[in-house]
């Protein structure tokens, strides 16, 4: 197994599904002799050519609804917004008619398609770069949505992404992109969409994240281990659409408080869902208030202060110590 | 020289061919066979009269809201004679008799105008995609279904239809754009009828055609009577072969007129005038193909007649079906159906607890 980035990990995706399927099609601005702007596509035009990787004029509603008629036809494109930022261009195709052609057609028609965007905070960008806006999607039915946290699972998620039957918003965490490396193995890997995960056991206290904050809620999660001797369990969601809750409420049963941590703002963010889900499967297990550790409810700052505005580690940990004491 | 005039790829050209008296430009007139002419004029009618029925039913509240086709016969349906069965259609919303001609039952019609997902259930066999009510959203997929048409080396061709008010929205204008850059086999059929629900035409664009927005980008363009049907049915061929022989998209603006509604829900009175109206209404696409077809000796005021009692009927028996349809169980549970290829487990729950709430309802009326 070789260690692979984030992005090489998608990247190897892409190429074996390329590689065995001839319907798969990459397209999106610059994806092509450029290879993406994060890379994730490098090296794909060369090996499959023009018609297979195409370089899109620059249009967001156009790359989105362009691959809708593509996979109504049998197609199962692969479309990248360059950023979730600039993808609400596309959200009008995406809830108009990417959601609803198997319902409005009666089954007659399908939009097997993914749509990619690497999204969230932490990378030092402009404006517009750093959000993290992916209840649009997941509040929208007949679409799926999917959020990554590892090499590992982005690579086995994007695959089985491609492969499903409707239409899917596969949300890369940019700030992970790098980050790390990870073991992924050359062979097929797929993974399930609609399952998390156990990222970390532990019996005090349950986090549920996803995406980016994996990892600084993975950090605080051995901090509270040896400063304070607090074992917390922490569930990786990877898909938030459809949700599995199956886990979640039976870790929340199992310790009794329950932290929920995402970058995106708070309000009506995926912790509204996921509180939502605890208080009616879990109800008489909690022994606290479930707590949200999330952005705030304003544009995420320009880079100087956007560190401040993401959980990190201290507001995670303080977070679950306060969920312990009540 | 720094200052000259640049010479484009295309020119702008205006196509018609029989004007409203009749009369026909000889020069240009279609060689269409005999057969042919008889089915266009027998699915003007029964685009009229069902068209009509609809609105009847309407109003009698049978049938909720829906976008009337009345004065837009030819331009569809011009448009879609020339395709084949292979090709797709990629319809806005005032493109029935359009669809009609292309196999769609017309009780289905009346069943999802009426209120059911079941009337959008399209046949395995029909390359039609839904209507699309957003308004110029659809063009798009008709550049992805040209996309995969190329990329698969078919023969066949797609035809997407919107309106004026349609040239407005941008994702008109990224359609036009992508299919010029991708060479895709794409009839872009902009049915100009003159009104975007209350505004005119002039208020959509400062532009002296709707046409010429394809030299923007690069693709040919044409302006036809859109009430004149030989024009029609010439300019759509041209531009399905151009397309079925590797040469492209086309941009058809098909001069046309909305003598109708909206949709149901509007009061053109509080717009335009029936002046305007009446001067639309001399260059009805039905009247002037009906004298072309009698000084060909082709059609007789009899025939005409039979071919009106023909299609009444035809409108009736449709209509029969559909009532019939709906008096039998038309469950609501089919609501969950093609919310995804298989459910998901919330979708299961939520399925099942509608499913519990309907049996208790029913329960409680039997007993109360």
């Amino acid at each position: 197994m070789a260690k692979m980035t984030m992005v090489q990990a998608l990247n190897l995706a892409l190429r074996q599904e390329m590689a065995k399927d001839e319907r798969v099609i990459v397209l999106g601005e610059d994806v092509g002799l450029d290879g993406g702007v994060f890379r994730v596509t490098e090296g794909l035009i060369q090996e499959f050519g023009e018609e297979r990787v195409i370089d899109t004029p620059l249009a967001e509603s156009g790359i989105a609804g362009m691959s809708i008629g593509m996979a109504v036809y049998g197609l199962r494109p692969v479309c990248e917004m360059q950023f979730s930022g600039f993808s609400y261009y596309a959200l009008h195709q995406m809830e108009a008619h990417a959601a609803r052609l198997r319902w409005r057609s009666g089954g007659r028609f399908s939009v097997p398609m993914v749509l990619r965007c690497p999204y969230g905070g932490g990378v030092r960008a402009l404006e517009h770069h750093s959000e993290s806006r992916e209840i649009y999607w997941a509040h929208t039915p007949g679409l799926k949505m999917v959020i990554p946290s590892t090499p590992r699972n982005a690579r086995a998620l994007l695959v089985s992404a491609i492969r499903d039957p409707d239409p899917v918003v596969f949300y890369e965490p940019k700030a992970s992109y790098r980050a790390f490396r990870e073991e992924v193995p050359e062979e097929e890997e797929t993974f399930p969409l609609g399952t998390s995960v156990v990222a970390r056991e532990g019996k005090d206290v349950t986090i549920i994240t996803y995406g980016a904050m994996l990892r600084p809620t993975l950090e605080a999660a051995e901090q509270l281990k040896e400063k304070d001797g607090i074992e917390a369990e922490v569930i990786d969601l990877l898909t938030l659409m459809p949700l599995d809750d199956a886990l979640f409420t039976a870790s929340a049963r199992k310790t009794g408080r329950v932290v929920v941590v995402h970058e995106a703002p708070r309000t009506y963010g995926a912790g509204a869902e996921l509180v939502a889900r605890l208080v009616e499967k879990s109800f008489l297990y909690l022994e606290a208030p479930v707590k949200r550790v999330t952005g705030f409810d304003i544009v995420i700052p320009l880079y100087q202060r956007e560190m401040e505005y993401l959980p990190g580690v201290f507001r995670i940990a303080e977070a679950v110590r306060e969920t312990l004491r009540f | 020289m720094p200052r000259q005039e640049i010479d484009l790829p295309h020119r702008l050209e205006y196509l018609s061919i029989l004007d409203e008296n009749g009369q026909v430009d000889t020069s240009l007139e279609p060689d269409i066979p005999a057969e042919l002419l008889l089915k266009l004029h027998r699915a003007m009618v029964l685009g009229r009269r069902f068209d009509e029925r609809m609105l009847t039913l309407q109003r009698q509240g049978r049938i909720g809201t829906f976008a009337p086709i009345k004065g837009q016969e030819a331009s569809q349906i011009g448009a879609v004679a020339v395709l084949s069965s292979q090709d797709w259609l990629v319809p806005a919303f005032r493109e029935t008799a359009a669809e009609i001609w292309r196999g769609k039952p017309m009780e289905n019609v009346l069943l999802l105008f009426s209120g059911y997902n079941e009337g959008g259930q399209i046949d395995d066999a029909l390359r039609n995609l839904p209507i699309a009510i957003p308004v110029g959203s659809q063009p798009l997929h008709a550049v992805g279904l040209g996309y995969g048409i190329k990329y698969h080396k078919k023969q066949e061709v797609v035809m997407t239809f919107f309106g004026d008010g349609a040239t407005s929205e941008g994702d008109v204008h990224e359609a036009l754009n992508f299919a010029g850059v991708f060479q895709v086999p794409v009839i872009f059929v902009c049915q100009n009828n003159h009104w975007a629900i209350s505004i005119p035409r002039g208020k959509q664009t400062r532009a002296k055609t709707l046409a010429q927005k394809a030299l923007g980008y690069g693709i040919p363009g044409m302006a036809v009577d859109g009430n004149d049907i030989l024009a029609m049915v010439a300019a759509a061929k041209e531009a399905v072969e151009r397309a079925r022989s590797g040469g492209g998209p086309t941009f058809i603006e098909a001069i046309t007129y909305r003598m109708s509604v909206h949709t149901t829900a509007d009061d053109p009175k509080r717009y335009r005038t029936d002046e305007e109206v009446q001067e639309w209404v001399k260059r009805d696409p039905i009247v002037r193909f009906e004298t072309y077809l009698g000084s060909k000796g082709l059609l007789t005021e009899e025939a005409a007649k039979a071919v009106d009692e023909e299609v009444r009927a035809e409108v009736k028996a449709a209509e029969e079906r559909w009532a019939k349809r709906i008096e039998g169980p038309l469950d609501p549970i089919t609501m969950f159906d093609g919310a995804f290829a298989e459910l998901p487990p919330h979708l299961v729950s939520q399925r099942e607890e509608l499913k519990r709430e309907l049996e208790a309802q029913k329960r409680e009326a039997h007993h109360g």
